[in-house]
């Protein structure tokens, strides 16, 4: 009984195989911040059960994580740590903007806290809601998946094209340019002025 | 609860000009003179048994209806004996606002004071760790004053921005 060539072969793309692996066993760092992190937990949990979607594997170390979550307002002395776990996970991977503060400032429009982490970080996925509901975080979960599978290679050379600065430019009226002041020193750090262009 | 004890005693010692006093709810409100302010708080404590610091914290009266003076550091003692608490209020101005710390008479002064240094930049003489506490130590403004702008001066986005690539 021969066997066909169609019986014992699979042709595929080692990208293809790549991105189906990869999509498929995210492993989020969750870098909670606020009540965004009790959604997070709620997601996680048996009720909305991020199990199902190969996503589960919560781990508290960033080395070995492939999915950062953020979850929750971020303050200005936090943005160097966000920076530096961001640095610390191997690649490939990926960041979640989870919900308003995040992703935006939230009604956090102050002195102390970030105006939306895509200002400092590349972002992947931006999740609305303040808080979101686990639904909505298991769908920008499934939506990582989609673009990874669609826009992945096995030696992620989508990520080496991303050069650019990808977050928004500062508010036209924010602060007066004379009114202005840079913070001497760094935070791991400051080496820029404030506006961004 | 009744003041009169502690009021009686605290003119009895330094003079019924010395203090300006106010009741609001039962509320016993001491206003002092800067200088003053550490004597009558040792006062207090030893002679009155204030024994705990319940808060210590300030308000900037800038723009402040009928307001005389600049800063308030405003000191919440209770007694623990009996549960009478009294409020003390010292006024101080720009520049160079500073009060002698209390840390050597109540231990938990120490990260208030540090709090209202770094909120509003008083200066407590004699403390012993007077950084900031919550703001980074790289952070220049005093971001509670009533001058500073609610949205900061660009402070908060003063951090590199990493890209995809490089990162």
């Amino acid at each position: 009984m021969a066997m066909t060539p169609n019986d014992s072969f699979l042709v595929s793309k080692l990208d293809w195989v790549a991105n189906y692996c990869r999509a498929n066993s995210l492993w989020p760092m969750p870098f909670a911040t606020a009540c965004c992190g009790i959604e997070l937990m709620a997601t996680a949990s048996s009720r909305f059960d991020l199990a199902r979607f190969g996503a589960e594997v919560m781990r508290f170390s960033p080395r070995q994580c492939d999915l950062m979550i953020v979850a929750g307002r971020v303050v200005m002395k936090m943005v160097p740590v966000m920076q530096r776990i961001w640095l610390q996970m191997p690649e490939p991977k990926w960041c979640i903007s989870m919900g308003a503060c995040a992703s935006s400032g939230g009604v956090f429009d102050t002195y102390a806290v970030v105006q939306g982490i895509d200002r400092f970080l590349p972002v992947d996925v931006y999740v609305p809601g303040c808080p979101p509901r686990p639904e909505q975080l298991i769908q920008s979960i499934i939506d990582m998946q989609d673009k990874i599978k669609r826009t992945g290679t096995l030696l992620g050379s989508e990520f080496a094209s991303r050069t650019t600065d990808e977050g928004p430019r500062a508010l036209a009226l924010e602060v007066l340019p004379q009114d202005a002041i840079v913070a001497p020193g760094d935070y791991r750090t400051a080496t820029k002025t404030w506006e961004r262009n | 609860m009744s003041h009169e004890a502690t009021l009686g005693k605290l003119t009895d010692r330094f003079g019924p000009e010395a203090i300006c006093t106010a009741e609001f709810r039962d509320n016993l409100r001491v206003t002092v003179e800067d200088d003053l302010s550490f004597l009558i708080l040792q006062f207090l404590k030893e002679s009155c048994g204030f024994d705990m610091l319940a808060d210590l914290t300030a308000v900037d009266y800038l723009h402040y209806p009928e307001a005389k003076d600049r800063y308030g550091v405003v000191y919440c003692l209770t007694n623990t004996a009996t549960g009478e608490r009294i409020v003390v209020k010292t006024m101080l101005n720009d520049p160079d606002p500073a009060l002698p710390t209390c840390v050597p008479l109540w231990r938990g002064a120490d990260w208030m004071e540090r709090e209202v240094y770094d909120m509003y930049g008083i200066e407590f003489t004699g403390h012993p760790d007077l950084r900031r506490i919550l703001m980074p130590d790289e952070y220049t403004s005093f971001p509670l004053r009533k001058d500073y702008p609610l949205r900061g001066r660009g402070e908060r986005h003063n951090f590199p921005f990493i890209t995809r690539a490089e990162s």
